[in-house]
């Protein structure tokens, strides 16, 4: 291992902003469409010396938000300002590591880590030496000659911070840079970049990364900005003052992760209804449903009926049971809520009546009970019924809710919402689909 | 990664001597130089000399024609690679480019340029007054409008789909334009681009055959090549010539496929975006023996490193404009001013299309093209028809016997690089003995070169069949006509589709040449759109010649349009494995 020559974290320049957003927007604008708002009104300010961690479910813009902090977007309003100057298009002094890798499949790790250090147009021999250093920095002498699909994932994203650490930036973007490693791989990696960020031997003078993952965010960050969806905000902002190495065992630490699962799933004082919109954005029918399979509904509804929880889990608790992310969790659960068969209070998920009576039921009335509760409290689903109970054929092309969807949100989300509605009205026999005509009816073929 | 490693440094006496690999390396590289110097000297003389050396029959001057042939051929080839970067660039990093360019390109496609071939010899001709050089310029446009379009949809396709985290990765690195475009475009295109490549030489070779002997009013011009021997052959009503000749050519395409493009393709197989190590790595012999070199690697390593320093190039042109043209430029008002322009444009060639057909021929005249395409087309899907019954069952055969497919795949596709018009004469002096009707029995011609695409794409396919789907099958006691209908067919049907596809487009390209065909005085025609053409080429009717084409471009793209579009879409939605 070298050490590159350093750009202290925390010198004299700590009180100087890298980074000024203020009310940045970004819209999309569809047609005739009303606009889609996917960030509202967001500020933050990045100075040298920390770890700033954004935090929030998939699809809360905070991607966006990374790409428009790194110049590869222009957002539609307000001011990204990178040390003092007006950003437009990529800047010097960003560099960026991805959630893909985003290696180059044909030139070899040295070739990979050098390729930034060719668009700055350092000439050949210098190149060399530093790659050299970055990727004996990053722990991959040896795997210089190796192509990346010759690597493992965690080979794969050291390369990715290698290639970003070499061109010496001042502000490390990092798009949940472990969310596609295994957990074991991940955990090494966090690792390893926390202890040669705590020794200063990282040249960078700050970091911010996005997770979807609420641990990474409390192990690794000195600040975690909480983003909220639809549109996407920072909702809260928590100081994180515990030193490193960080123990996930620590009580601080677990209390920290507890409340910050109550904040994501819920907000205080708010009755249920309110609740339910939090999670799952849109109202009416144009509620964004998340494609969530019945299987995975009835599932964790068995799972909290059964010991240990009988009926009540604590959120951290269940995800680490269930060996889960947050983001993967949150959908589930939200639909449960959505359908009234479970609740959330204080970071604590709870059946309902409704729910306890689904579990305990037999296939047929589970089925009754899914067919109700879709009725009564997915507005689309009893829109489609209605619709094909309306017409002489009872027929209804795809088209026809799609792009009544589409009004409201994006393409992808109606694709997904439309995809929910109907594995979850195929499974409560409410109405069929054919895929082929692409058309809703209201045949069994039983 | 130091020069003060003791392991080189132990090894550094020997490092230099060259090895047997090396002999190798040197007496390819240098022989093929030799080669090219000599073929591309005689290119250069004066256009009396191919009246004073006529082409001859005599077998021994077949080396050098073949020489001749596949020196056109590249030539075309490096033309339509570097028309390929430029048009398929500016047509996928332009809106504005793209609204034009690719419909253009579809269209230039169906075109059956070898009509326009009397036209650009005299253009050709006058480009370099006296010299062979203008006719064998005119050849390889000739070669080279048979092999550019599909390379270049092959590279726009590849601009268009690169990834999105690779796309954000040379953005942020800030990869100049010139960078990127050797660093991301064409590595990422580099696979499609060196299979269209090679199908692009397949289909050059049908052509190069037809373009040696060009008529240009009264004379006919012979560039001395194999189509060129061909022809005399065809003239003189020597059948032994022929067979030398066809001799000569499977000997060019085992050459150029061993030492070409099996080296291309397994040098591309790095260029694979996918992340993971596949397991059926392509291999060439002659790229591992270039790799075991010594002395021979290193004495390139200086061009190797010229090579190579090319992309890491900034080469970023200050382009300083003024914010408020930049603005303009990029409003939606620019974008409405371009498409009234483009509209107006087509409208007013359309009318001039239209006027000009109107004027010189008759509306009867019209309806008797589209009649005689109608019976093109008719003989189109008859035969690929057939071709399917025939090559479907065979194919899944012996896709599913990993052994055979594994030597039957490599004929296969050398057949399909046979310029199967070689071979024609056999079959037209059958056809003129027996006195059968040209009608029908000079059809099969059509498919002759390219069923061969049906069979190794269905080779393919029943090789990637899914192991468990098959062991299911058995399972359940699947036999008989089910297998076929609810197993297999459906599994195959993608690959099916797309050697199809290849294949359908190769039968129009070779009915020109198959519907008309002769044999010293006797001449066989066929009733069809490409005898027409032929016809009107043969007599120097302009007009007749436009509209044959543009009937022939319409059922071409009406075809692809209305029939094999929604099928491929089909097979890629429903019935894709994995």
């Amino acid at each position: 291992m070298a050490t590159i020559d350093l750009v202290g974290n925390g010198s004299d320049t700590a009180t100087a902003p890298l980074v000024e957003l203020a009310g940045v927007r970004q819209v999309y604008h569809k047609g005739d469409n009303p606009d889609l708002v996917v960030l509202d009104d967001v500020s933050l300010t990045i100075r040298a010396g920390e770890i700033v961690g954004l935090l929030g479910r998939s699809g809360s813009g905070k991607s966006t938000l990374l790409r428009i902090i790194s110049g590869l977007l222009t957002p539609s309003g307000g001011s990204v300002r990178w040390r003092g100057r007006p950003v437009s298009g990529p800047c010097e002094g960003i560099a960026m590591v991805f959630q893909s890798f985003a290696l180059f499949p044909w030139l070899s790790v040295l070739e990979n880590v050098e390729l930034g250090l060719e668009a700055l147009g350092v000439p050949a021999a210098e190149r060399r030496r530093r790659a050299i250093a970055a990727i004996d920095l990053i722990g991959l002498d040896g795997f210089e000659s190796a192509y990346p699909k010759e690597l493992s994932g965690g080979m794969r994203q050291r390369v990715g911070f290698a290639r970003a650490l070499v061109v010496h930036p001042n502000l490390m973007l990092m798009d949940e840079p472990f969310s596609a490693l295994d957990v074991l791989t991940a955990e090494t990696l966090r690792t390893d970049l926390i202890e040669l960020w705590s020794e200063g031997r990282l040249p960078i003078e700050s970091i911010l990364m996005v997770t979807h993952n609420i641990e990474e965010a409390v192990l690794l960050c000195d600040r975690i900005l909480i983003f909220s969806s639809n549109p996407g905000r920072v909702a809260t902002e928590i100081e994180v003052d515990l030193v490193h190495p960080r123990s996930r065992t620590d009580g601080a630490f677990r209390q920290l992760v507890d409340d910050i699962y109550a904040r994501m799933t819920e907000r205080p004082a708010e009755k249920a209804e309110k609740r339910v919109k939090e999670g799952i954005p849109g109202s009416g029918i144009g509620m964004a449903l998340p494609d969530v399979s019945t299987n995975l509904l009835s599932g964790l509804m068995e799972t909290l009926a059964a010991e240990p929880y009988r009926g009540k889990a604590d959120l951290p608790d269940l995800a680490a049971t269930l060996q889960m992310e947050a983001d993967e969790l949150f959908p589930i659960i939200e639909t449960l809520q959505l359908l009234r068969f479970a609740e959330t209070a204080e970071g604590d998920v709870r059946l309902t009546a409704v729910g306890r009576r689904f579990v305990d039921s037999d296939v047929d009335v589970r089925k009754r009970l899914f067919a109700e509760h879709l009725l009564a409290h997915v507005p689309l689903v009893a829109l489609i019924r209605r619709v094909l109970d309306e017409r002489p054929s009872h027929r209804a092309p795809f088209a026809r809710f799609s792009e009544e969807l589409e009004d409201h949100m994006s393409e992808e989300r109606a694709e997904n919402t439309m995809r929910a509605v109907i594995s979850w009205g195929r499974y409560a026999e409410l109405f069929g689909y054919n895929e082929e005509t692409r058309r809703f009816n209201l045949e069994n073929p039983a | 990664m130091t020069m003060s490693h003791p392991a080189l440094a132990a090894g550094a006496s020997r490092r230099y001597a060259p090895n047997f690999w090396d002999l190798f390396a040197f007496g390819l590289l240098f022989g093929g130089l030799i080669l090219v110097i000599h073929g591309g000297h005689e290119t250069l003389a004066p256009l009396g000399s191919l009246k004073t050396s006529p082409v001859s029959l005599d077998p021994a001057r077949l080396p050098e024609y073949a020489l001749r042939t596949t020196m056109r051929m590249l030539a075309a080839m490096v033309a339509s690679l570097v028309f390929t970067f430029l048009y398929g660039t500016l047509a996928a990093k332009s809106r504005r480019a793209e609204m034009v360019l690719i419909p253009l390109l579809d269209i230039l496609q169906s075109v059956p340029v070898l009509g326009f071939l009397s036209f650009t010899v005299v253009g050709f001709m006058a480009l370099v007054p006296g010299s062979v050089f203008g006719v064998e310029l005119a050849a390889i446009f000739a070669i080279f409008t048979s092999q550019a379009w599909n390379m270049t949809f092959s590279f726009y396709q590849s601009l268009k789909t690169v990834p999105d985290d690779l796309d954000e990765a040379a953005r942020s690195l800030r990869l100049s334009a010139w960078q990127r475009f050797w660093r991301l475009d064409v590595p990422f295109s580099m696979p499609g681009l060196v299979w269209n490549a090679m199908m692009s030489m397949s289909g050059g070779w049908f052509f190069v055959v037809a373009s040696e002997a060009i008529s240009v009013g009264n004379t006919t011009i012979a560039l001395p090549g194999i189509g060129s021997y061909v022809a005399l052959a065809i003239e003189r009503r020597d059948l032994v010539a022929v067979g030398w000749a066809v001799a000569a050519m499977l000997a060019v395409i085992l050459v150029y496929d061993q030492l070409l493009f099996r080296p291309l393709v397994a040098w591309s197989d790095k260029f694979r975006a996918e992340q993971s190590a596949g397991q059926g790595a392509p291999r060439s012999w002659v790229l591992d023996i270039v790799r075991r070199t010594r002395l021979f690697r290193i004495v390139l390593a200086p061009a190797g490193a010229i090579l190579a320093s090319v992309p890491a190039q900034r080469l970023r042109v200050p382009t300083r404009r003024p914010w408020r043209t930049g603005e303009a430029w990029r409003s939606a008002w620019a974008d409405r001013l371009w498409l009234a322009l483009v509209v107006l444009v087509s409208a007013y060639a359309v009318w001039l299309i239209g006027s000009f057909v109107a004027t010189r021929l008759a509306w009867s005249e019209v309806a008797a093209a589209v009649g005689l395409g109608v019976l093109t087309m008719l003989r189109v899907v008859v035969l690929m028809v057939l071709a399917t019954v025939v090559w479907v069952p065979v194919g899944v055969w012996i896709g599913l016997r990993p052994r055979m497919a594994e030597r039957a795949q490599p004929v296969a596709q050398f057949l399909a690089a046979f310029p199967a018009n070689i071979v024609f004469p056999f079959a037209v002096v059958v056809i003129a003995r027996f006195g059968l009707s040209p009608d029908i029995w000079l059809s099969p011609l059509m498919v002759l070169g390219t069923q061969w695409y049906i069979l190794f794409n269905v080779i393919a396919g029943a090789s990637a069949f899914p192991n468990d789907l098959r062991e299911a099958a058995a399972n359940f006691h699947i036999h008989g006509w089910s297998w076929w209908r609810r197993v297999i067919l459906p599994g195959i049907f993608p690959y099916y589709v797309t050697g199809a596809i290849t294949a359908s487009g190769g039968s129009w390209n070779a009915s020109i040449v198959a519907e008309i065909a002769s044999w010293g005085p006797t001449t066989l025609k066929a009733h069809g759109l490409r005898a027409y053409i032929a016809e009107a080429t043969a007599a120097g009717d302009y007009p007749r010649i436009v509209l044959g084409i543009a009937v022939m471009s319409l059922f071409v793209i009406l075809f692809n349009r209305l029939f094999w579009r929604p099928l491929y879409a089909f097979a890629g939605r429903r019935l894709h494995l994995d």
